[in-house]
């Protein structure tokens, strides 16, 4: 490696130089949001509430470098995008829809501009004019066009850009009169990027859509069975959601929708029948099963399928919810695939024991991931999330160590200090943070797209992701950085 | 069981792997309500017919894979190539993650952008303690040399006056009264990342020559222009240059900070166009644009300022080089040196060994308008036959231009110019009109999927291959990588179709 490797530094000290960068605003703000995981309160028996002091969900600093991004993104990019067999236009400015092209890797099978559509990109293309005269019009034309030219598209999605809510578009109104006229699911969402704080309230906007403009369909027709479950916020990158199908349905049960990997309108209608919703990425889908709870009395759990010893654990908490036939059919896949985990351990283990993990992600990995670097052996020296609340701290303690640094909607300055400072073995954070990483002398793995691998979820996609993390680890490139004529400092 | 640890299958195998596909067909057939298969493929080859580009043609409210960005992503590229720059992007936060994105997986290098993140309060009430706070709090924590603000479309929907809000926010203190904010307003809704590209750059040039009294030298400046692969031409440019003995002022350059290397320091500044000669740069005789689309109101104020202007679209291939060196050695009085010379007739000689194979070819070209002129006008020079031209931020004007460069070649006669025009047009207008190849850029692959013609990536962006934008495609160097990838496009394609054992490799011949 380039630099030698710095004397250890008290995580607190790090807190600390980092804040003092800042304007003493900011800092202050700043503050709230870096933190180092305690042991738990005295008398408190629970040690979940380990990293609850950090307090999350509010709006970042500007001109810090947030890694966040917005409501369209949580909305159109993260829940509704990968629903495969919907047109969902990007209503506005032609940026949003652009850059979000085909970026996340949602998984599908299908025709695409046939019977699938995700990988495409509709926009209404917004110039002056309808900024000025506003958008309905166009949106109707839009609607119609879409009709005609994709008849097998079974909905409609409107992902609202920044400029709708400014300029008072009735969205809505829209999506009713074309439902009526066309007779097809058309879906207003309200997910507007100013909205909120990050992606997160996308996530909820979007939630509420399906809440109110999807869930009285009729889905598909299918023979009920005790045993039908819907896997929840999962929205297979890289095929997550099939290595994850494959076990549930091994140990016998059903699932009957998909969301929204790899979704179709009729599997997210199916949903409410299902006896139980699996829900992976609780922060983007916990809305909808809370909802369905509520009205459809279906109850969810959380379940976790990365690395073996959650994927076993979730394995038997989800068979326990079912009779005993499933109970045993648990037990048995996880004793099937034991010697490939078996395996797997014997061969990346010894290349990946005692390697200090750094992350920064979304949604649920921050936590969920940590257990499967656990698995391997590895430590995890830092973590946080882009968008979590409260609850996501609350379940992030159980899976992490004391004296782990967590860091809340961080910062490029903060993070590139911390990178350089503690200088892990491994960070796992986004494409914007690759590259920084990656200068300093440090492998990296993207943790949203799996760089391009994965799957990551099941027993089949723990080898892959052993795999990754030991070719990231322990290619020789990083150690050709320094020139032999110069001399290292 | 599939999986083994021994050999690892990640997606790319593990999905074709029998437990896989008859847990999909399962589901296809139980759960997702999915059309029959015969009604599939009925749809596809509907999609296929001239009944359905003409329907799709007709759209007139709906776009479907565009080949364009917006203007801010011009802006933050545009500010990127000066020394130390930070962009700041006034508005939304989400748009600045998406361009930051955008830049690296092109690049493959890191992006450095912020924003003033505004949300709904800022909405109502306008966003200027965001760019107190923000500028302030990027200036401490970022240390740039100069902060270039350009807009999101929500910024300029509630009408936020960039001015007026850095002026203040100087007076606040943010930043010293004397240091760099130039700010250029750039609305998604107006245009593409051409013209956000345009308006940073006069934004910059018009706050360092606002009162500047300009006495004229003999030096150049020269413009590069919105470019995926700047990285490999702005070095060849400047080679040429040295080549030649001109001193020129590149106005930003971005080859240095996208393309940093990898010694153990991240350096989210590195090189760019020095601030002290942008300054100076109005003093220079001449401005040099190299993408005429790229800087319409950049070059009006370098007029404006009484500066001589040339504007090229995109110079590759032997004329457009030509044109391109007569016209800096007119300005500079500089004559062209043997070396070039020599450069041009290896160039032409590399295509005079390789016409038979060239002469005839036909192709679609898509991208940004300087780009799809240049390449289009490369083509017909390797006696290729541009068939479809398509640009979908290109104006009439653009294809009256072009019209007129296809009008100056016999081999320019069999193309049609599509101005305005999205990916999915070019599936109607491939499905029923083929070429030989494609030129365009990562976007292309979907074509090239669903129609079989060969995809030539050559302009931004390019995710989905490593590092082409590290070499040029500019001036007579470039101009040999770029006929290499036709060529070698060409013979893939033969050797494909002439390469089943026993069935069609009679012609699969070693020497070609």
């Amino acid at each position: 490696m380039a630099k030698d490797i710095p004397d250890p530094i008290a995580p607190e000290k790090l807190i600390e130089e980092v804040l003092s960068a800042y304007p003493a605003k900011a800092a202050k703000k700043r503050a709230r949001h870096l933190g180092v995981a305690q042991p738990a309160a005295e008398g408190d028996t629970e040690i979940v509430s380990k990293c609850d002091t950090v307090k999350s969900n509010v709006k970042s600093v500007p001109g810090v470098m947030t890694i966040r991004g917005c409501a369209y993104a949580g909305s159109k990019g993260v829940v509704w995008g990968p629903v495969k067999d919907m047109v969902h236009i990007s209503h506005g400015p032609v940026g949003c829809g652009h850059y979000s092209w085909s970026q996340r890797r949602n998984y599908y099978t299908g025709t695409t501009g046939v019977d699938s559509f995700v990988t495409m990109q509709f926009t209404t293309d917004f110039q002056e004019k309808d900024i000025v005269f506003g958008g309905d019009k166009k949106l109707e034309k839009t609607i119609d066009e879409i009709n005609e030219l994709f008849p097998l598209a079974k909905a409609v999605s409107v992902q609202s850009e920044c400029p709708i809510g400014l300029i008072g578009d009735d969205i809505e109104a829209v999506a009713r009169k074309k439902k009526t006229e066309i007779g097809k699911t058309i879906v207003p969402v309200r997910c507007e990027g100013f909205r909120g704080v990050s992606q997160s309230l996308g996530h909820h906007i979007a939630n509420d859509a399906i809440r109110d403009w999807v869930l009285e369909g009729e889905g598909s027709d299918y023979e009920v069975s005790p045993y039908d479950v819907n896997i929840i916020g999962d929205y297979n990158i890289g095929g997550d959601a099939w290595s994850s199908r494959i076990l549930l349905e091994e140990i016998g049960l059903n699932v009957v929708g998909s969301w929204s990997g790899d979704a179709t309108l009729a599997e997210m209608e199916n949903a409410p029948k299902a006896k139980l919703n699996l829900i992976h990425c609780y922060r983007s889908m916990n809305y909808i099963c809370r909802h369905m709870e509520e009205k459809h009395g279906v109850p969810w759990m959380e379940y976790n399928f990365f690395g073996p010893s959650q994927i076993a654990a979730s394995l038997r908490a989800i068979a326990a919810k079912f009779d005993e036939t499933i109970q045993a059919n648990a037990e048995a896949v996880i004793a099937k695939y034991q010697p490939l985990v078996d395996e797997i351990l014997a061969k990346y283990k010894p290349r990946l024991e005692g390697k200090s993990v750094m992350l920064y992600v979304g949604g649920l990995r921050p936590r969920h991931v940590a257990t499967a670097y656990h698995d391997l052996g590895m430590e995890i020296v830092g973590t946080g999330y882009e968008f979590a609340h409260g609850d996501d701290y609350k379940r992030t303690g159980e899976h992490i160590k004391e004296g782990t640094l967590i860091y809340d909607d961080v910062t490029g300055y903060e993070l590139e200090k911390f990178i350089e400072t503690m200088r892990p073995d491994l960070v796992g954070s986004g494409i914007k943070e690759k590259y920084p990483t990656q200068k300093m002398g440090i492998p990296f793995r993207q943790m949203h797209s799996w760089d391009y691998s994965g799957p990551y979820h099941g027993y089949d996609g723990f080898a892959i992701f052993a795999r990754d993390m030991d070719l990231a680890i322990n290619n020789p490139v990083w150690g050709m950085f320094d020139a032999p004529w110069k001399k290292s400092a | 069981m599939p999986q083994s640890a021994d050999k690892v299958l990640d997606h790319a195998k593990l999905f074709h792997e029998p437990e896989y596909k008859e847990m999909l067909d399962n589901k296809r057939a139980k759960y997702e309500n999915a059309a029959p298969a015969p009604q599939v493929t009925e749809i596809l080859d509907w999609t296929k017919s001239w009944d359905y580009r003409e329907k799709n043609l007709a759209r007139t409210a709906l776009t479907i894979n565009p080949a364009k960005a917006c203007q801010p992503l011009g802006a933050v590229f545009a500010a990127a190539g000066y020394e130390g720059t930070m962009s700041f992007v006034h508005g939304s936060q989400g748009c600045v993650a998406y361009y930051r994105s955008h830049l690296s997986r092109h690049f493959k290098e890191p992006a450095s952008a912020v924003s003033s993140s505004m949300t709904e309060d800022a909405a109502v009430f306008g966003g200027l303690v965001n760019m107190v706070d923000g500028l302030a709090n990027t200036y401490a924590l970022y240390s740039p040399k100069m902060i270039a603000v350009s807009t999101t479309c929500m910024a300029e929907v509630i009408g936020d006056d960039l001015n007026s809000f850095i002026l203040q926010a100087k007076e606040k203190e943010s930043v010293p009264a004397d240091f760099d904010v130039p700010f250029a307003h750039t609305p998604a809704f107006v245009g593409s990342h051409v013209d956000g590209y345009d308006n940073m750059q006069k934004g910059i040039l018009g706050h360092f020559w606002k009162d500047a009294k300009r006495k004229e030298n003999t030096s150049i400046n020269i413009i590069p222009g919105f470019d995926g692969f700047a990285v490999g031409n702005i070095r060849e440019l400047n080679r040429m240059l040295g080549e030649m003995g001109v001193k020129a002022t590149i106005l930003s350059d971005v080859s240095d900070v996208y393309d940093t290397p990898s010694d153990g320091e991240f350096r989210m500044y590195d090189g760019g166009t020095k601030l002290e000669d942008a300054k100076k740069a109005v003093n220079a005789k001449a401005t040099i644009s190299m993408q005429e689309y790229c800087t319409k109101k950049t070059l009006a104020l370098c007029a404006e300022v009484g500066q001589e202007t040339a504007a090229f679209h995109y110079p590759m291939g032997i004329q457009g080089t030509d044109e391109l060196l007569m016209k800096i050695s007119e300005l500079t009085g500089k004559p062209i040196p043997d070396s070039l010379t020599l450069e041009r007739g290896r160039l032409v000689d590399a295509m005079a060994d390789s016409q038979s194979h060239l002469h005839g070819k036909t192709y679609a070209i898509y991208g940004d308008p300087d780009f799809v002129y240049a390449m289009a006008r490369f083509v017909m020079e390797t006696g290729g036959e541009p068939t479809h031209c398509l640009a979908t931020n290109g104006t009439k004007a653009w294809a009256k231009k072009m019209q007129a460069l296809l009008d100056s070649s016999p081999f320019g006669a069999n193309c049609q110019v599509w101005a305005g025009k999205d990916l999915w047009h070019l599936r109607s207008i491939l499905a029923t009109e083929p070429t030989d190849m494609l030129i365009g850029n990562s976007y292309g692959k979907y074509l090239e999927r669903d129609l079989g013609i060969p995809l030539i990536r050559l302009t931004f962006p390019i995710f989905d291959r490593h590092h082409h934008h590290r070499f040029p495609t500019w001036g007579y160097q470039g101009g040999l990588t770029v006929l290499v990838k036709l060529l070698d496009t060409i013979f893939d394609k033969l050797d494909s179709d002439t390469g089943t054992l026993g069935e069609t490799d009679m012609s699969f011949d070693l020497t070609r």
